[in-house]
């Protein structure tokens, strides 16, 4: 049983960070730059999430013989031209699905 | 704006939120079968998905508990992993700002990346609607009882999924989707493109550091620009 006080304190830490903000909302006053980084979070966190996933390969990067990158290629496309979730996904996985079949 | 039950709005982040499971689903099998082979019992491994809830930090625990690491290392392995969920929370925190705090202790449990980037487009078009965080609540409840759900298979099956079915490619797909029609001034797409190349750039570094680093230089970026208002 000595992984559950692990798995415990490893849970805490994980909500501590997760309530932080959360918890001092309103008892504080953000600094002003703060406020200027915040409405940015969604692009620039789920886009550091992204690209990796696009542009290495094995912890390389690779952009010629990756069917992931050119295919999230088309998936950017799609999303920029029609903006719908299960069209974007669509096309990626239909995309990639025909790059594996040629390569 | 528009008005929404609380029923109706937690119904809008499930929705947005069930793209990802395709994603999430057999990641979570994964993680299941790779916590038995670290040699961590079948029990632990379940529980871990409720009592830490956070994807890639759990598979960093089993493997840094398979190899025997010392705790302190683990826990400290687990905290720089999930840096960028303080993001998150300093995002979501005005408009979680007036409810009781049960719901803030809840919300800030279920703050994964996939629950944050079904519900923040959702959060940005309704910030004053007062049933917001029902949308988040929503999200935040299908990703947490698809990756139990998923988990357990993995524990009790054991066996791995067909691979090459490219299946975990629904993640930054859907990312994609959400991503790409928010940016739409120059700010934003400096943002997008110095948070992707830093992010490509500090891959190397460990406990996925760089995630964190590559954000915090997006945002930077991002605001340096700054947005017309």
């Amino acid at each position: 049983m000595n992984w559950l006080p692990l798995w415990i304190t490893c849970g805490l830490i994980t909500f501590a960070i997760r309530y932080s903000f959360i918890a001092l909302e309103g008892h504080y006053k953000p600094p002003g730059w703060f406020v200027r980084w915040l409405p940015f979070v969604p692009i620039a966190a789920l886009t550091a999430l992204t690209v990796p996933e696009l542009l290495l390969v094995a912890g390389q990067f690779n952009m010629g013989d990756n069917p992931r990158f050119w295919a999230g290629l088309v998936a950017i496309a799609v999303a920029a031209r029609w903006r719908n979730t299960l069209l974007t996904i669509g096309a990626g996985f239909a995309a990639l699905g025909l790059l594996r079949w040629l390569g | 704006m528009r008005r929404m039950t609380p029923a109706s709005a937690f119904l809008l982040g499930v929705r947005a939120l069930m793209p990802m499971h395709l994603g999430v689903v057999p990641f979570g099998v994964i993680y299941g079968v790779v916590a038995l082979q670290s040699g961590i019992p079948p029990l632990a491994a379940f529980l871990m998905s409720s009592l830490v809830f956070a994807g890639s930090a759990q598979f960093l625990l089993a493997q840094l508990v398979g190899a025997g690491a010392p705790a302190l290392l683990s826990v400290g392995a687990v905290g720089l992993i999930n840096l960028r969920h303080a993001l998150y929370s300093a995002s979501v925190a005005p408009i979680l700002h007036a409810l009781p705090r049960r719901w803030k202790l809840l919300l800030a449990y279920l703050l994964t990346d996939e629950a944050y980037a079904a519900a923040i487009p959702h959060l940005i078009d309704n910030p004053q609607s007062p049933t917001a965080h029902w949308i988040l609540f929503g999200a935040g409840f299908a990703l947490w009882a698809g990756w139990q759900l998923a988990t357990l298979a993995g524990v009790l099956l054991g066996a791995q999924l067909p691979s090459g079915l490219d299946l975990d490619f629904a993640l930054p797909l859907t990312f994609i989707a959400i991503v790409v029609p928010m940016i739409d001034n120059r700010a934003r797409l400096a943002a997008a493109l110095v948070a992707g190349a830093t992010a490509v750039l500090l891959a190397p570094l460990p406990y996925k550091t760089g995630l964190f680093a590559a954000a915090l230089a997006g945002l930077g970026a991002g605001a340096f620009i700054g947005e017309k208002r």
